[in-house]
């Protein structure tokens, strides 16, 4: 194992940096098409269209009789535009909505497909031997004329993308500005449509038609979370697929009856759920832990708030007070309130003294701090807002913790204008 | 009632449009004089965004034409910007402000070009006045409302047209963002611009045009906003007389044909 994996990563072998020359080239068409198909929100279209190709290589076979790559590449476009044509004019003439023709035209066509691939196998020709590669995906097959017709058209695919970047964008973004602006709308639409189709018709030789979507989908999906810039989103989209085109050509080298399809889609795809957990701001962990961290901060200035309104209301602000006869004054477990005075011990702001607890000085000015901001809520909404007072008060228990300083600057302006009219 | 104007920037003739197959608007004559702010008033699916849609050639007429300076839109693209209504966008595209603005500039560049400093200056100019400098950077998706019609106006700007045609530009926006950009286009009328605004609030209409237009599938009157804003026409406008007409629309609509024979 390790010495296959020094053996394919080296990339000694002329074979191996063919290979993943290829996968990447591939990978990263497949990437910078999708990104654009995220977009426009057209993402399922490339499903469709990918499945279409299958009748389209059929056809070419049987036709030719050989599976020269630029005979099956050319197939394979001819139905995937039809594909494409068929679900345009289904939504147009008729009342179906996008979801169902694509649907109309997905089974179909695949349908077809299936039934040609399976009448060629029967015929007994001995040159269909790996047209079922279509269905999966092998990267490790990608060699000689294949290898250069494939990685000929990505070429040209994203040199064409990168040119019309900034057009494409405007067209995805406001597709009527673009029009009334005097952009040649129709004829871009036209052309990464092409580019679409010629990116699913490249990327099934690695990945096959079933998982196809799959590599136009998720390395944009997945690089969405991690970023709000489109070039940025595009080039991390890029480096995402390149990765996993490498893993997934690396184990079809290590074992070539293993499709490469599959391994390239899962290893995409565990970085897109990997996105979804991790990702700074818009990733579940961190959403969780400022979840967490907000539900903390809102316990201890609770506490702090208690202690301090405690202090105003018998005159002593540094009293001691046991645990049981705070959970008297708040409807809080136990253990969380524990939790949240020891964490407010270790910021200074409470002190232990045996089993009763204490304010600071700094923890008074917290809780002063805190009681004065739910009363400003308090008095703004009833005041400014009109709000009745008995609807105030709850309101205020939560809004009191996220008021920012700018805020509450406003707020006593407001506020205090309106007391000086009301004197 | 239809005022005369001399020399008018643009001109509609005899316009008849319909909305998948549903006739919109009929028979439309229209007249734009230079340097106003004219408002299109009308109620309700009355074929005001249809009729700005169908001078930007946009939407193809049935029948009629439109002429700008004298020419047909395809001409002179290039002098004249539209502010499309501001929800018809998805404003969780991953795009900052300026990228936005910068967008006024493509069309100028040409293709294959990158932007350049001078594109990148102008835009940041456009962005000042609309009081946006300082959000150049900020992603749109966390714009407001009245943030986002801002940046619309400030990529309109950034076109350096002479004819400018927007639609609602003043639904879902603060008042502060409404007075800056009356203020913005009398500012530009100034200059010489001329602006064609689709509008629904009658309240501020008097107001805001110096020409107004009252729309309902056909013209009900067009000339000074003083002669056009009154009862009578308002009435006519915005009263349920049409109601034969949208029935004959619908008939249309059902039997597949044109409201007049295809030349």
């Amino acid at each position: 194992m390790q010495q296959a994996v020094m053996d394919f990563f080296s990339f000694s072998d002329p074979n191996i940096r063919y290979v993943v020359l290829g996968t990447l080239l591939i990978t990263t068409s497949a990437a910078m098409i999708g990104s654009f198909a995220l977009l426009k929100k057209k993402v399922l279209v490339g499903d469709a269209v990918a499945h279409a190709v299958l009748p389209g290589v059929c056809l070419a076979f049987i036709v030719t009789g050989t599976k020269h790559p630029m005979a099956l590449s050319l197939g394979a476009f001819a139905t995937g535009w039809l594909a494409l044509v068929l679900m345009d004019q289904i939504t147009h003439q008729s009342k179906i909505k996008e979801d169902t023709a694509i649907a109309l035209v997905l089974s179909v066509t695949f349908g077809l497909g299936i039934l040609l691939l399976t009448a060629i196998q029967h015929t007994g020709n001995a040159a269909q031997v790996g047209l079922s590669n279509f269905l999966f995906g092998n990267a490790a097959a990608l060699v000689g004329n294949d290898l250069k017709t494939l990685g000929l058209l990505s070429l040209a695919l994203i040199t064409v993308f990168l040119l019309f970047f900034k057009e494409f964008t405007l067209v995805a973004f406001d597709k009527t500005f673009a029009q009334t602006s005097g952009l040649p709308v129709r004829h871009l639409e036209l052309l990464l449509t092409i580019l679409t189709v010629l990116a699913i018709v490249v990327g099934i030789r690695a990945v096959g038609i079933l998982l196809m979507s799959a590599m136009l989908i998720t390395p944009p999906a997945a690089a969405r979370f991690w970023t709000q810039n489109l070039s940025k989103m595009v080039l991390l989209a890029i480096v995402f697929a390149m990765i996993s085109g490498v893993i997934g050509s690396f184990v079809s080298y290590i074992a070539p009856s293993m499709p490469t399809g599959p391994w390239i889609v899962i290893t995409i795809s565990l970085m897109a759920y990997g996105s979804f957990l991790l990702a700074p701001r818009k990733g579940l962990l961190s959403r969780g832990i400022q979840r967490r961290k907000h539900q903390k901060k809102t316990l201890s200035e609770n506490i702090l708030k208690i202690l301090y309104e405690l202090g105003v209301a018998e005159g002593h602000y540094y009293k001691k007070i046991t645990l049981d006869t705070l959970c008297t004054y708040r409807s809080l477990p136990a253990d969380r309130l524990v939790q949240g005075l020891k964490w407010l011990q270790k910021r200074n702001m409470l002190q232990k003294k045996g089993s009763s607890w204490s304010l600071t000085v700094a923890g008074k000015k917290s809780g002063e701090k805190i009681s004065r901001l739910h009363h400003l809520w308090e008095l703004y909404l009833t005041q400014y807002l009109k709000i009745k007072p008995d609807h105030a008060h709850e309101n205020a228990e939560s809004i009191e913790h996220i008021i920012t300083p700018e805020l509450a600057d406003e707020l006593y302006s407001l506020v205090d204008l309106k007391q000086e009219q009301q004197q | 009632m239809m005022q005369q104007v001399e020399n008018p920037i643009a001109e509609v003739r005899d316009l008849t449009v319909s909305y998948y197959k549903k006739p919109v608007l009929w028979n439309i004559d229209l007249y734009f004089p230079h340097g106003n702010i004219i408002g299109i008033i009308g109620p309700n699916g009355a074929g005001k965004s249809t009729l700005l849609k169908t001078i930007m050639g946009l939407v193809k007429p049935d029948s009629g034409y439109v002429k700008i300076f004298g020419k047909t839109i395809d001409e002179v693209r290039r002098h004249i910007s539209y502010v499309p209504q501001k929800d018809s966008v998805d404003w969780d595209f991953p795009a900052s402000v300026l990228d936005v603005v910068m967008m006024g500039r493509y069309a100028q560049l040409g293709l294959f070009r990158r932007l350049r400093k001078i594109d990148r200056e102008k835009a940041l100019a456009c962005l000042c006045k609309v009081d946006m400098e300082a959000l150049a950077k900020r992603q749109i998706a966390q714009l407001s409302g009245g943030q986002r019609q801002r940046v619309f106006l400030a990529r309109a700007l950034a076109q350096e047209a002479q004819l400018y045609l927007m639609d609602e530009p003043f639904v879902g926006v603060d008042a502060a963002t409404e007075k800056m950009i009356i203020n913005l286009l009398q500012a530009m009328t100034k200059e010489g611009k001329t602006i064609i605004v689709v509008h629904h609030d009658l309240h501020s209409a008097f107001s805001y045009f110096d020409w107004s237009i009252l729309l309902n599938m056909r013209v009900v009157a067009a000339g000074p906003t003083q002669d056009v804003l009154i009862p009578a026409l308002l009435q006519e406008t915005y009263s349920g007389k049409l109601t034969i007409l949208s029935k004959i629309s619908e008939l249309l609509k059902e039997q597949n044909t044109l409201p007049r024979e295809p030349n």
